[in-house]
């Protein structure tokens, strides 16, 4: 059977990491880049006798997901531990949720070439991080350092079930699973820094079979791309193993970026037992019905939902909805601006456009924007009304971007208003049609193409800021047309 | 020859207020009696004499000034090993932990320490308080006090030795399945384990969470309440201590039994148990009877299975509580490992002793997979079981009492080589632990040999006033506690 006769199947396990000042268990600091060791005290060490205390704000966080996502939250859920031995590991336990996690059975919507798809979200787990092993830094050849800051970092562990079938379905799904995230303010979305990553559990089958092949897991995903590029690898392995005539493996494989293959890390032979029992340091984490009632009334208005009203109330095609909302704050801050514009699709332009590109040239988040919505919108009107030219309302944007003056100041101390001057622009108009009378004759004569050049002739006369409008209404008048 | 150290607690609390002797003398009179029989006793990992002196004198200053900090502000006292003390040197009696200074206070320490009391150092124990005659420590056995040849106990048996042989006032030790009442049973001391989550765990070195309770050891009761109560005290550092009020159990402490039912369960006077031991206990009942309490036949019918209960539970959460132990960050590292697996496996073969071993073995096991139901589920469920025994039998009885220890002291390597027979040492002290309930042990006679016996009392969870008073009506009846060893 070749590769097409295949059906690829993915579940995926995604790790978040929880906006939490502090550690899940102790006072510590989550920030990131710190010296190595430096944000740890006795209990994200695991020094003998010290017991964990659970940061409340973690369960806010876990429960607020799980609404939103659309599970039961447990009233109940269960700390264990999960037993290995491991340097960076340093109680050589970790505390996790194993059978009684604290939400459980939701879903997520995702957009397909075919339509809408539903995956499953089978449950969302708390645990704490691990630190960090050293293998390269300055020490000396054969040492390995460990820097336990990230030890008792909060992660939530959000797993799907098996009901994602291709690539890009998956990254369709982490995708939309990271704009919720974010917008609940439970997760930065950073898959650079790890504070976002996932593993791909892959198999697969012969279309029309309803029995799962074999699985593998892909660890650590860290980009979009990557998490293509390994399904894609590894769908066509599996299907290469079995066409070959052998079994696929269960195991845990590991995504190599400079090779561009997956490769086996350990084998279901070696897989460790770690030895799952109940936290006896921690009593069950209970949520109360006053918790979960909170959450759900402090829920925001999520991306999906965002970007059908966008379409609707204002009238945007589906692609600028979808990059209007991908992010909480740059939604706001449209519907802000929106309430000053008439034209929503003209507003979704610049933000699109030249908004995004300022943003992006300069690294600056919309929060520490300096301009008001209100004078985004004068800016606009001033362009409508032909003040000022597109272009050179680009220059005023770049200038609030920077300043925060208001635009009317910006355009007066540049001299950017439009000439729109009658005999101003009418003097400049005879000038150059006297000073070109050759042109003009061949105009005349039906050589159309011409008309360009008086065009631009006469905005170069006016250093570009003859209205457009003008300029050609009295051009065509002057030739006769 | 009564000498300072003869003082109870609350008798040298008293002669600190009245200002007729100073914090000093007394904490040099047990440094004194510690230099004299600790070589033969062995109680002390290590004397911390200048940081008890240094805290003798700021007592003293104190009380000069007029603001003593406590009842016991100034009264020594010796800890366990398994408390973390920040500054000096604590290894729960392992090779392992060798050379681990504690960077901070077990939250008792430092209750203690806020309370005024100078702490006079670390007493042996257990290895990781796994044992029940302190000769699984890794550095030597400590002897009972009333025959040298014998255990006293464990695995709090130094600080038992050290009340005991009166170089201490008092003492800290922990209880997971008898701890602190068996060893005060053998050394002719009294040892409360409070109710699980009265006491903090927080800086107390774990060896089975879920049971693990500090508890005071003393030579009366009334020291013991009065210790009790500046130790018990909710610790939001620890998500099982429970937010109640701290005891006043001095108070209502000379109120004697009239009109209590004491239980006394059947299974716990059944065969195993010392002709010596079992007739002091009838004797004890009948005494208690007399002085007004009504005896009530009542049955714990899960009792036969606590034991397997206990050592699959505790052997299973120590097999976890040790693993931070890898040479990695603290304590002893195996000096020529080469790679990871090595540095583990030498590390841990050479840091822990026989005992540990095996216990982390048998609770790796229980924990596996493919026996996870089979062994640490069913005993979990088991465990309930024994909960709810008690709490029937205590819709009908206020206490129950029953023996301490089924032997009193043994030769010192006569059960070494035989954990079963070990085990059985906890057979009357570890059902308490599994329900998390209080239990305490005080002296209740003597056999021909010389050899003190201990009575249990066990009570309704938060109910250790009570089980103080009943043990201080039987104690008022005896000079028990004014006969010192013969160390």
């Amino acid at each position: 059977m070749p590769l097409s006769d295949f059906q690829t199947v993915i579940g995926l396990e995604v790790h978040a990491q929880l906006l939490t000042q502090s550690k899940i268990f102790c006072g510590c600091s989550t920030a990131f880049g710190a010296e190595p060791n430096h944000h740890t005290c006795p209990v994200c060490l695991g020094m003998p006798g010290v017991l964990p205390v659970l940061n409340q704000r973690v369960v806010e966080y876990a429960v607020r997901t799980g609404l939103a996502l659309g599970c039961t939250v447990k009233p109940t859920s269960v700390w264990s531990r999960k037993n290995y031995f491991y340097p960076d590991l340093p109680k050589g336990y970790q505390i996790t949720q194993y059978d009684q996690p604290i939400c459980e059975w939701g879903e997520l919507v995702i957009d397909t070439p075919s339509g809408e798809k539903t995956v499953r979200v089978r449950r969302i787990h708390l645990e704490e991080d691990a630190g960090k092993s050293v293998h390269d830094a300055s020490a000396s050849a054969g040492q390995s350092l460990v820097d336990l800051n990230r030890a008792g970092v909060p992660l939530m562990e959000i797993v799907s079930e098996p009901d994602l079938r291709d690539a890009d379905e998956a990254v369709e799904y982490l995708k939309a699973l990271r704009d919720v995230l974010v917008y609940l303010g439970v997760n930065d979305g950073n898959l650079e820094e790890g504070s976002f990553r996932c593993d791909a559990n892959v198999s697969v089958m012969p279309k029309g079979s309803t029995t799962y092949g074999q699985r593998c897991e892909l660890k650590n995903l860290n980009s979009f791309r990557f998490l293509k590029q390994a399904i894609e690898y590894e769908a066509a392995r599996q299907v290469d193993v079995i066409e070959s005539g052998g079994k696929v493996d269960q195991e845990t494989r590991l995504w190599d970026v400079n090779k561009g293959i997956t490769r086996s890390m350990r084998s279901k032979e070696d897989a460790h037992d770690y030895r799952y029992f109940p936290e006896p340091d921690l009593p069950p984490l209970l949520v109360s019905d006053a918790l979960r009632d909170s959450q759900r009334q402090s829920l925001p208005e999520l991306p999906r939902a965002k970007r059908t009203r966008f379409m609707g109330e204002y009238g945007l095609p589906a692609y600028d909805a979808r990059i209007l909302t991908a992010e909480r704050p740059l939604a706001d801050f449209f519907e802000a601006c929106a309430k000053h514009v008439s034209d929503a699709k003209k507003l979704s332009n610049w933000f699109l456009g030249e908004l995004s590109r300022l943003l992006k040239e300069e690294g600056t988040p919309i929060s520490a924007l300096r301009f008001t919505p209100a004078q985004l919108g004068e800016l606009l009107a001033t362009v409508e009304k032909g003040t000022v030219s597109a272009n050179a309302a680009k220059d005023v944007l770049g200038e609030m971007f920077r300043t925060g003056r208001p635009p009317a100041d910006i355009i007066a101390e540049k001299g950017l208003a439009q000439v729109s001057d009658v005999g101003a622009v009418e003097a400049v108009v005879d000038d150059i049609l006297a000073k070109n009378a050759g042109e003009v004759e061949k105009y005349k004569a039906g050589k159309k193409s011409v008309y360009g050049f008086f065009v631009g002739q006469v905005m170069k006369a006016m250093k570009g800021k003859g209205n457009p409008g003008l300029v050609n209404e009295l051009l065509k008048k002057k030739l006769g047309d | 020859m009564s000498s300072l150290t003869d003082l109870s607690m609350l008798e040298l609390a008293a002669k600190l207020a009245s200002r007729e002797v100073s914090s000093v003398d007394a904490t040099r009179a047990s440094l004194q009696r510690i230099a004299q029989v600790d070589p033969k006793v062995r109680a002390f990992l290590r004397v911390d004499e200048a940081g008890a002196l240094k805290s003798a004198e700021a007592s003293d200053a104190r009380r000069k000034a007029g603001s003593p900090l406590s009842a016991l502000d100034g009264v020594p006292v010796g800890l366990k090993d398994i408390f973390l003390t920040q500054g000096v040197e604590t290894t729960c009696a392992s090779r392992v932990l060798e050379g681990f200074v504690p960077p901070y206070d077990a939250t008792v320490v430092r209750l203690l320490k806020e309370a005024g009391l100078p702490l006079l150092g670390k007493l042996n124990m257990d290895e990781f308080a796994m044992g029940s005659s302190n000769e699984s420590s890794a550095y030597f056995p400590t002897h009972n006090p009333w025959d040298l040849t014998r255990t006293p106990g464990g695995s709090s048996g130094g600080s038992a030795a050290a009340v005991a042989a009166r170089e201490v006032f008092g003492a800290l030790g922990t209880d997971t399945g008898g701890s602190i009442r068996q060893p005060a049973a053998l050394t002719n001391t009294v040892g409360l384990k409070p109710t699980y989550g009265r006491v903090s765990r927080y800086g107390v070195i774990a060896f089975a969470s879920s049971l693990d309770q500090p508890g005071p050891m003393a030579r009366t009761v009334g020291d013991t309440a009065a210790l009790f109560q500046l130790i018990a005290r909710h610790d939001p550092l620890d998500s099982t201590s429970a937010d109640v009020e701290t005891p006043d159990c001095l108070t209502g402490l000379e109120d004697g039994v009239r009109g209590l039912k004491l239980g006394v369960p059947r299974e716990y006077f059944a065969e195993g148990m010392d002709p010596e031991v079992a007739g002091t206990l009838r004797a004890s009942l009948e005494e208690l009877e007399k002085l007004g309490a009504t005896l009530v036949d009542v049955s714990l019918p899960h009792t036969k299975y606590a034991l397997a209960t206990y050592y699959l539970l505790a052997s299973s959460e120590a097999s976890s509580n040790l693993a931070r132990y890898d040479g990695i960050r603290y304590g002893q590292r195996a000096k020529d490992a080469r790679g990871l697996k090595e540095l583990y496996t030498q590390t841990r073969g050479q840091g822990f002793g026989a005992e540990v071993k095996r216990r982390i073995m048998l609770g790796t096991y229980a924990l596996s997979a493919g026996y996870y139901d089979a062994y640490y589920l069913r005993a979990q469920k088991v465990r309930t079981l024994i909960r709810e025994d008690f709490t029937k039998v205590f819709q009908q009885v206020d206490a129950i009492v029953s023996p301490t220890s089924p032997v009193p002291a043994f030769k010192l390597g006569a059960k070494v080589d035989d954990p079963l027979s070990m085990y059985l040492m906890d057979v009357y002290t570890l059902p308490c632990n599994l329900a998390g309930l209080p239990g305490l042990s005080v002296p209740c006679g003597f056999t021909q040999g010389g050899l003190p016996i201990g009575m249990q009392l066990l009570g309704r969870p938060f109910d250790e006033a009570r089980l103080l008073r009943i043990a201080r009506a039987f104690e008022r009846e005896h000079d028990f506690f004014r006969r010192a060893a013969p160390v």
